[in-house]
């Protein structure tokens, strides 16, 4: 009788353990499996909330940085302006544009928290489904490329990045096009992958990787980095190009989130293909 | 009673806040990533009754989750740490250690026994921590490299932290 009682003890213990177990395999499977799943409408952003708390003031000891980088982006984007450019035509059209239409919108935003060198690393940033940011939208630094978003509550979201085993953003080589998905293979915060580029286009070391437009995340030409070094895949039909991210994530403070205004209209269009077959 | 439940619950909010304020931030390079909360699970007194100690596993690894938006994964992990700890215990800490219902840590067993205590049950830790946030095998001996690293460096903290800490606080027990 007594031996019965430990027995049913130990086993009590176990079903606990194994209870507790199974519910958080199942927890991570399906956050897993369904990336839409979104874990800060669980948590009510409770975490953000703390480490924006931490942040503003760490934030302080790095201002001089921050300053540095957005003057150096300001000046990249005076260079852009209509004004900076010597007027070549004889007359500017004052009709109302029909040829351009704008497809793609900025929304800046501070990051609250980040890491670098975890296998899958996030961002959480202090915007949020508020101030229009949704699931999968793309994310670029001042630099280039950072991540997608991944989940959003009402003031903030997180966002997977490029250096997260399941980041797979679509790019190309600036030069002549060639393209391939590129993925983080977790060895170095500075250095991406660029798989599967075809054999037969010609690519040098040092070239630019830019992203294409073969996804709705990003605007084209949005610059990644530069090649670094390139070897042949199993196969021996693919490049594997080793890419040096031009963004630096370890002093990334502000990004910009991007609404692909058309996003809805191509993906519509391209669900009712599907429909086709 | 009331006043060891605080002290508890003050480590447990300390130990989080250096994990996540200070260790987080060590960023030496993509294979070392240290994890010193589990300390928490490793120090309960050892005759805590073993589904209080899933159940404070569980939960640490569960406020570990909500701060580093990983749903599912420290949970996993440290709640298979806990059930470890009680069989670990079973073989390991002597009848004495039950009935005067000491925590096991280095300055009560001494820095061998503490340091192999640790490295086992944070190398299991560990394993199914890094795993489990590849989410697959295809990397295996890269994440087993991860998981190896992280563990010494991981077990090395601790052992410095047990040292400086535990050191003062046995001087002012006299």
């Amino acid at each position: 009788m007594r031996n019965l009682i430990f027995f049913l003890y130990k086993y009590y213990t176990f079903i606990l353990f194994f209870f507790l177990e199974v519910m958080s395999l199942v927890i991570l499977y399906r956050y897993n499996n369904y990336q839409r799943a979104s874990f800060l409408n669980y948590t009510g952003g409770m975490a953000s909330k703390f480490y924006e708390s931490v942040n503003s003031a760490s934030n302080y000891l790095s201002l001089r940085r921050i300053n540095d980088s957005l003057m150096y982006e300001n000046a990249r984007l005076r260079a852009q302006q209509l004004n900076a450019y010597y007027q070549n035509g004889f007359t500017l059209s004052s009709i109302v544009d029909t040829v351009y239409k704008q497809q793609y919108q900025y929304i800046s935003a501070n990051i609250v928290n980040n890491s670098i060198n975890k296998r899958n690393n996030y961002i959480t940033i202090d915007k949020g489904r508020l101030h229009g940011i949704e699931t999968d939208m793309g994310v670029i630094g001042s630099n280039g490329v950072v991540g997608i978003v991944t989940s959003v509550s009402d003031h903030y979201a997180t966002i997977r990045s490029a250096l997260n085993s399941n980041t797979k953003i679509s790019a190309m080589v600036k030069k002549n096009g060639a393209f391939g998905s590129l993925e983080w293979n977790g060895d170095n915060p500075r250095v991406s992958s660029l798989l599967h580029v075809n054999k037969h286009v010609p690519v040098e070391i040092g070239d630019e990787i830019v992203t294409n437009n073969y996804s709705t995340l990003f605007p084209v030409g949005i610059p990644i980095g530069t090649i670094k070094e390139k070897s042949l895949e199993a196969e021996d039909n693919f490049y594997t190009l080793d890419v040096a991210l031009f963004t630096d994530f370890n002093t990334l403070k502000t990004v910009y989130v991007i609404r692909n205004i058309l996003k809805d209209e191509q993906k519509n269009l391209e669900n009712n293909l599907k429909g086709d077959h | 009673m009331i006043i060891d439940l605080l002290t508890y619950l003050l480590r447990f909010v300390l130990l989080l806040l250096i994990q996540l304020l200070v260790v987080n931030n060590i960023e030496l390079n993509t294979y070392i990533n240290p994890y010193i909360y589990p300390l928490f699970v490793l120090t309960l007194p050892v005759n805590t009754k073993p589904w209080q100690v899933v159940c404070i596993s569980f939960v640490i690894g569960m406020a570990m989750d909500t701060f580093s938006s990983t749903p599912g994964l420290h949970m996993a992990a440290t709640t298979f740490m806990g059930y470890l700890r009680i069989y670990f215990l079973r073989f390991a800490a002597t009848k004495e250690d039950f009935e005067s219902r000491i925590s096991p840590t280095l300055s009560k067993k001494g820095p061998a026994w503490f340091l192999f205590y640790a490295f086992v049950l944070l190398f299991f830790h560990h394993l199914l921590l890094f795993y489990f946030e590849v989410y697959g095998f295809s990397e295996f001996f890269r994440t087993f490299f991860r998981v190896f690293l992280s563990t010494i460096f991981s077990v090395l903290l601790i052992g410095l932290g047990q040292i400086l800490f535990y050191r003062v606080a046995n001087k002012t027990n006299g």
